[in-house]
């Protein structure tokens, strides 16, 4: 038990001490979570959008493959990439194994179905009669399209938030894609990993902490998008 | 209000981009070399401590991967590191032997130890290798092993087999962990059991604990229980790119006398982790 208060005093000492190893690893998770959300945001909201929007043969059963693919594993998603960017894979000349890019791909695949998904079901409980409004106002495909985004914005907030804490948290592709190398590919959670197996509790505690510090200030930005916009 | 929610959207969406492209990889030279290694080398700070000093004296920056002696042939087999280092004398030789490797040379040692609580439940304490894992099996006594194809984890299997004809695999005491050397031994200590461990990382666990940890040394010096380490190449024929010369300096440099009396001189606790023993 003592490693848990243990570990509150080591993270103040780690952030305000400019620990050089703690600020690596933030470094490392920030730039490929703004990666891997910016990439998955771009493709997943209009993906999204389609697939709560119109209706088409086989909804359904995209609808499901999509939910399914919710459950993927990290370490699964870690060995999928790994098989491709190995340098015996297909694309082993791009050079992407135990680098921060692999990883942001690998988290892309995460956070993918999250945000399609989340966005499907905001656009789908939007009201029926929109489109027709819409269209009696004689608005364009592009502009019922941005509209129809505007008017689901909350739960498309809820889904990036929700993804972006799937993509914050995941080890199992960090590890298998980058290698857990210091002050390369180390992210705070692979280094969480690294001490708790090593007996290193406090100290895995106090780099849990500095996420939930960082979780907790991208989630503090985003509520100023939520508030009565 | 949609003015104010595009511009803090504005804000949010630079700051990821930013972000993205921050990460994009800055070629200020060319690529480190990569070495594959197991937790061993990297738990006990050795590499931490040598290679700065292989880079100071040679001028190449290296990065290593620290997972299991297997993983780090395999990770050799893809083509996927330039240069390895492990222990696992049996399986090196095959892996030269199927071309997968180069120029594998001998680079240090230590020994393996047996480890168990104070308490000693089997009573084990200055017996052989052989004897103490009879009553280990015999008095069901909590082991855990390493369980991944590591070093620590062949070697102990071999001294199953030829100690008692076979692994006690899915026996209830037998605790195939499948992790780390310091994460197999915090799993001993927490159920008073064995392990076998390089004393290397042993060391290192004393370290932890200031010199008082909960599992001591039972067995050691058994001649069954030398822990050889040796770097080879990963094979440019096979792999063309590989960064052989580099890899090739780097081995160079650790059989050196630089490089051995620099192993030879690392210490935790005052005491040595790895003697060097290139060349013999």
């Amino acid at each position: 038990m003592d490693f848990i208060v243990a570990g509150i005093a080591k993270a103040f000492q780690l952030l305000f001490q400019g620990d050089r190893e703690t600020y690596s690893a933030v470094l490392a998770t920030v730039q490929i979570s703004s990666l891997s959300m910016t990439v998955s945001l771009l493709i997943g909201i209009p993906l999204g959008y389609c697939l709560g929007y119109f209706d088409f043969p086989g909804k359904k059963g995209v609808r499901t493959v999509v939910d399914t693919m919710l459950a993927l594993p990290t370490v699964f998603i870690g060995l999928l990439v790994y098989a491709f960017i190995s340098s015996r894979g297909p694309l082993g000349e791009l050079g992407l194994l135990f680098t921060l890019s692999g990883i942001a791909i690998g988290q892309t695949i995460l956070a993918l179905p999250v945000v399609i998904s989340l966005t499907a079901t905001a656009v789908e409980s939007l009201d029926r009669s929109l489109r027709l409004t819409l269209l009696s106002l004689g608005a364009s495909g592009r502009q019922i399209f941005l509209t129809g985004i505007w008017e689901a914005r909350l739960g498309i907030l809820v889904a990036a938030v929700t993804a972006t804490g799937r993509v914050l948290t995941e080890v199992g592709i960090s590890m298998m894609v980058g290698g857990n190398i210091k002050w390369h590919t180390r992210t705070i959670t692979t280094a969480i990993a690294l001490e708790t197996n090593k007996g290193q509790f406090a100290t895995g505690i106090a780099l849990g902490l500095v996420l939930l510090a960082m979780a907790f200030a991208v989630n503090l930005s985003l509520s100023f998008l939520r508030r009565r916009a | 209000m949609l003015h104010l929610f595009r511009k803090r959207l504005g804000w949010i969406a630079g700051v990821l981009l930013l972000g993205g492209v921050i990460s994009q990889p800055v070629h200020a030279g060319e690529e480190p070399l990569l070495l594959a290694t197991t937790t061993s080398t990297d738990d006990t700070g050795l590499l931490d401590y040598l290679i700065p000093q292989f880079t100071e004296a040679i001028g190449i920056t290296v990065k290593w991967v620290a997972t299991g002696t297997g993983k780090a042939l395999k990770l050799g087999e893809n083509c996927d590191a330039d240069v390895l280092m492990v222990h696992a004398p049996a399986a090196e030789k095959d892996y030269v032997g199927a071309g997968f490797g180069v120029n594998r040379r001998q680079l240090m040692y230590n020994d393996f130890v047996f480890i168990g609580a104070e308490s000693d439940p089997a009573g084990v304490k200055g017996q052989g290798a052989c004897a103490s894992l009879k009553r280990i099996m015999e008095k069901k006594a909590v082991f855990a092993s390493r369980g991944d194809n590591s070093g620590t984890h062949k070697m102990e299997i071999s001294l199953w087999k030829t100690c008692t004809g076979g692994i006690p695999e899915k026996q209830p005491w037998y605790l195939e962990v499948g992790q780390g050397m310091l994460a197999t031994i915090n799993m001993a200590a927490e159920r008073s059991g064995y392990t076998l461990t390089d004393r290397g990382t042993f060391i290192k666990y004393e370290a932890n604990y200031d010199g008082n940890p909960p599992l001591r040394i039972v067995i050691e010096g058994d001649a069954n229980l030398i822990n050889q380490y040796s770097v080879i190449e990963v094979n440019p024929a096979r792999c063309p790119q590989a960064k052989n010369e580099r890899a090739r300096k780097f081995g160079d440099w650790l059989v050196s006398k630089e490089g051995q009396d620099a192993i030879g001189n690392f210490r935790l606790l005052d005491k040595q982790l790895f003697t060097p023993n290139a060349g013999e």
